[in-house]
């Protein structure tokens, strides 16, 4: 019927058309926006190129715990400072979230009633209203605690306002170095003996007690190890002086604020993944479990756990995901991050709005792709292996 | 002789239920006591604030509250709840923004239509269904007009547009304009031309591994540049240009995984028909993809809904930014709880409403599967 088009017909011909077809229009499109970009550039005197990163900044960053701000610094340490803070809170606001929604997915399959209403209406609002608006309003409630003069105080050395939460610092002295030569140590020293037990396991049935070792090794070996030491570690602890606190460690509004929203919102999410997975695992494995005589934390720790992780860990991989990205919406409270520091008040300043955003977009897709790739190693290790 | 055995404790009934779900044994009773108690602390504390001693529209002293000071929780905090006054004074701003009040009518009848057209895709036993999608399918043209102005409406300036009207703009178009953005980009994903399916991989993954404000800066910033002179983009359309992008790429991947699982004998028995590549997805696969991957579409819809507040920190006004406006007028300052509390309400209506359709849809196709194996 169609011999009238002959090698339109060709299926190779039409896939080579095609294919050349879009790249062509693509490459058409690419040429026309980059000729229209460097005119508009040119024409409000944007020079493009990255040398604007060694300019000093010219402005402050009120929350920078890792490195040392200053408003001579470059733009290039404002994107440092930016990382890290993004970071900082993407990883605590992960290991909470994950704590939390554990816990409340557990609850939420507990036989009581009330409790797992309770966390049920947890979940709802917390999905179903925008993260932006939480985080704004945890951020409004901590402003409006009381004045620095008179904060609340936690066991006296914990002082709350609403500047943040003043807490003592820690300092480390010589020798300090050693614990935690220790503790890493034996954290490695642990990881090793639980193989050698499972390995040993496998071959004798004998079992070895891992985790109050490696609870040992871990924690008591270096607590001595630091006594000998004469306890190198001191506090400083914050004091009131005039209109704010002088020393110790400040842990801005800004960051609890993003911290408390981001891990409450996340955890909502995190808690149905965990309860889905759990229920994922039928019930014939936790009867065949108590039939052979399992103790009931046994039941859950080695047959339910492991079974549901393999539902639990690739969901889980994209809430991490989404609570790093998330974590981009620090602007909203000043919360100094990659895009309020860098993508906002940097680009706002040098107006290299292409190089920031460049820069922005490629930091935020590293970050995704290692986490995916983490996860993808721990989900391949947790999946079923066929013997 | 015979011992004469107990009648079994009430398993049964209100008592039954209670025993099993609240009093199964004594820390599960104990837990149980503790929650009643904190609500007992909690429930009328709460309800006092938002309902009790409340100002709805005049404070206690039997006043019109026109400002905070006027509040009774300002004036007395002793005894005063929550001001919902201001939402009262200011609701056109939280339901349209500025626009000019002669003219609201159109918005009105806007609400309405976005109603009427919403009703064939929410319920698929409407009579007459196939009359009321023409309508849906010609709405999107209706409300340009009517909102924007043109055929003989006077116009109205988007940045005139605010609150729960750009909410929904955005929500709306995002997700009208991303589907079928979204089958184009999972088809194309699918696809055996490798140029192609490269493409579209690399534009879902760029999009799905950056913020999405990151992404709303580009339709703000960067734009701009990219467009020739004279074009000069409208704010509102910027973002939707960049919240459509973003939620394609969501879109796109929801709708690859219906196209996973549709059985390769589909595909094959079309094509052994004679049907062209589109014939053979728009009949016979696509319908059967989007049919099960309906409910995380509305789940995607979710999200996307409630990431329109990001607009705000590009100066776009939805429900949330007039929200913060009114917190920064003097006349309002200090009543953050009301507005947050009232914008949360109205999301979570909305959110809450959406998430209960999409496991309502859920069950339906799952008795709708099994009723096909069977």
């Amino acid at each position: 019927m169609r011999s009238n088009l002959g090698f339109f017909s060709d299926e190779k011909f039409r896939s080579i058309f095609f294919q050349t077809l879009v790249v062509g229009l693509f490459a058409l499109g690419l040429f026309f926006v980059i000729s229209t970009t460097s005119y508009n550039l040119e024409k409000r005197n944007i020079a493009t190129g990255w040398s604007f990163l060694q300019n000093p900044a010219g402005f402050d960053i009120s929350f920078s715990p890792f490195l040392e701000f200053k408003s001579t610094d470059t733009h290039l340490k404002v994107y440092f400072v930016g990382v890290l803070n993004t970071l900082l809170v993407s990883i605590t606001g992960c290991i909470a979230a994950t704590i939390l929604g554990f816990i409340l997915g557990i609850v939420r399959l507990s036989s009581n009633w009330l409790l797992s209403r309770l966390v049920y209406i947890y979940v709802e609002f917390s999905r179903n209203v925008p993260l932006l608006l939480q985080i704004i309003l945890w951020y409004s409630i901590l402003i409006q605690l009381p004045r620095v003069k008179q904060s609340l105080q936690v066991l006296d050395v914990f002082y709350i306002s609403n500047r943040g939460l003043y807490s003592p610092r820690p300092i480390f002295e010589s020798g300090f170095s050693y614990v935690l030569i220790a503790i890493v140590l034996a954290l490695i020293s642990s990881f090793l003996i639980n193989r050698w037990a499972k390995k040993r396991q496998d071959k004798t049935g004998q079992q070895f007690p891992v985790f109050s070792s490696s609870i040992g090794l871990i924690f008591i070996v270096p607590l001595i190890l630091f006594f000998i030491l004469g306890s190198p570690l001191s506090f400083e602890h914050p004091e009131l002086k005039g209109f704010n606190f002088k020393g110790g460690l400040v842990i801005r509004p800004e960051f609890i604020a993003m911290f408390l929203a981001l891990s409450i919102y996340t955890a909502a999410f995190i808690s149905e993944i965990v309860r889905a997975g759990i229920m994922s695992v039928s019930k014939g494995q936790r009867e065949a479990s108590a039939a052979i005589g399992l103790k009931q934390t046994w039941i859950m720790r080695l047959i339910i756990i492991p079974q549901a992780l393999r539902v639990i860990v690739p969901p889980l991989t994209s809430q991490y995901l989404n609570l790093t990205k998330n974590s981009s919406l620090g602007i909203a409270v000043g919360y100094a991050d990659l895009v309020h520091g860098f993508g906002g008040i940097s680009l706002n300043q040098t107006g290299q709005a292409i190089e920031c955003m460049a820069i922005v977009m490629a930091t935020y897709l590293s970050i995704s792709l290692t986490i995916s790739f983490f996860m993808n190693i721990y989900n391949r290790s947790i999946q079923f292996k066929e013997k | 002789m015979n011992e004469v055995r107990k009648p079994p404790v009430a398993t049964t009934g209100i008592i039954g239920w209670l025993r099993l779900n609240l009093f199964f044994n004594w820390t599960n009773s104990l837990i149980t006591l503790f929650v009643i108690y904190c609500l007992y602390q909690f429930i009328p504390w709460i309800l006092d604030w938002t309902i009790f001693s409340a100002d709805f529209k005049y404070n206690y002293l039997g006043e019109q509250i026109a400002n905070q000071e006027m509040c009774s929780r300002n004036l007395d905090p002793e005894n005063g709840g929550a001001c919902w006054a201001v939402i009262y004074v200011r609701f056109y701003q939280f339901i349209y923004g500025f626009y000019p009040k002669v003219e609201v009518w159109r918005v009105n009848i806007a609400y309405a239509m976005l109603a009427l057209a919403l009703l064939p895709l929410l319920y698929a036993k409407l009579p007459y269904r196939k009359y009321f999608l023409y309508f849906t399918y010609i709405f999107p043209v209706i409300a340009y007009f009517l909102l924007n102005g043109g055929l003989g409406f006077t116009e109205v300036s988007t940045n005139k547009w605010g609150g729960l009207l750009v909410t929904l703009v955005l929500g709306c178009t995002g997700i009208a304009l991303a589907f079928p953005i979204g089958i184009m980009l999972a088809l194309g994903r699918r696809s055996k031309l490798p140029v192609i399916s490269m493409m579209c991989t690399l534009f879902i993954e760029f999009i799905r591994g950056v913020p999405l404000i990151t992404l709303l800066f580009f339709g703000m910033v960067m734009l701009p540049l990219f467009l020739p002179e004279g074009i000069d983009m409208d704010g509102l359309v910027r973002v939707l240009v960049a919240v459509t992008l973003f939620q394609s790429a969501y879109m796109a991947e929801v709708i690859r995984g219906g196209l996973q699982a549709i059985p390769p004998g589909q595909y094959e028995a079309a094509k052994s028909l004679g049907m062209s590549y589109w014939r053979m997805n728009l009949l016979i696969i696509l319908p059967q993809a989007i049919r099960i991957s309906i409910p995380p579409i509305v789940n995607t819809s979710i999200g996307l809904f409630k990431d329109t507040t990001l607009v705000i920190i590009v100066g776009i006004l939805d429900l949330l930014g007039i929200g913060r406006g009114t917190l920064a007028d003097t006349n309002w300052l200090g009543l953050s709880y009301e507005i947050y509390f009232f914008v949360s309400l109205v999301f979570f209506i909305f959110t809450f409403g959406m998430s209960r359709y999409s496991l309502y849809l859920e069950k339906k196709l799952k008795t709708g599967i099994n009723m096909g194996a069977d």
